[in-house]
């Protein structure tokens, strides 16, 4: 049996072989800004690179591109350890907003736009952007609710079928 | 690094980016173009170069953004213009250092 596992085993003949990065698949499931920026910016860095980008949007991550939400999306200060705030002080009534205020002031100082015009940047881009069908589904949503830049809305399976590929990375978020 | 051209040594970094801006000129730029894919460069590419140059004297930092609010070109037009990494290939022909910025 050891044997057979060593055999398997793949044999690397020079250190530096390097497969590049010719796309990036990600799937975004969460809306809270932390969330949405860290995929926009990884997908936004990968077009500069000239390396193809995609993004799912599935269940909350859905609201990134809801035409009626996307423009009040909110960092979520409980349950978010990144926020170095006991859970009870997050819960206070105020603190999402302040804390949601304090972070779209900082992106602003950083020249970082705002969710509707990050998704123009990353159409503009060749980003695509997929719709998922199940969580559309379930929040009733139609491709006339998303953002005009939203190709589709494809199954897991399409999903996966576009994903395929050498080089190419599946990433959740 | 240096690579002749007409007659005329540059350097470049080991990314291929210029290190010496005074050594650059429009010959230079078409040479390094071809080398990224680009064989012609047309009057819009220019206009572009020239911007870029522009921002890096005044300091600016470059980013993808600031290139779509230029009144020049906008991303989509920028993205064909530079394929495969616009603003790095962009900076290249320009002979100004790489952007830095992450978009």
């Amino acid at each position: 049996m050891e044997d057979l596992l060593l055999n398997d085993a793949p044999v690397i003949n020079e250190v530096d072989q390097k497969e590049p990065v010719r796309k990036m698949n990600f799937i975004l499931s969460k809306a809270g800004l932390d969330s949405v920026y860290a995929c926009f910016i990884m997908a936004n860095g990968a077009r500069m690179e000239g390396i193809e980008a995609e993004i799912f949007f599935t269940f909350f991550g859905l609201d990134a591109v809801n035409k009626k939400r996307m423009e009040h999306l909110h960092v979520a200060t409980v349950g978010n350890p990144g926020m170095h705030m006991p859970t009870v002080l997050g819960a206070i009534p105020g603190m999402e907003t302040f804390a949601t205020n304090m972070m779209k002031k900082q992106m602003e100082d950083l020249d970082l736009p705002t969710v509707p015009e990050f998704l123009e940047i990353l159409e503009a881009s060749g980003v695509e952007m997929y719709g998922c069908k199940l969580a559309a589904d379930m929040f009733k949503l139609k491709k006339e609710d998303l953002f005009e830049g939203i190709k589709d809305i494809i199954t897991v399976g399409d999903f996966y079928a576009k994903a395929s590929g050498k080089g190419s990375h599946i990433v959740f978020i | 690094m240096t690579t002749l051209v007409n007659e005329k040594n540059v350097q470049f970094n080991e990314e291929g980016f210029m290190t010496d801006f005074s050594q650059w000129d429009k010959e230079v730029a078409e040479m390094i173009a071809a080398k990224e894919g680009i064989p012609v460069l047309t009057p819009k590419h220019w206009e572009v170069i020239n911007w870029l140059q522009e921002q890096h004297k005044s300091k600016n930092p470059l980013t993808i953004r600031k290139v779509g609010g230029s009144g020049i070109t906008d991303i989509k037009e920028f993205y064909a213009l530079f394929p495969n990494g616009p603003l790095k290939k962009a900076a290249k022909i320009s002979g100004i250092p790489k952007p830095v910025s992450c978009i």
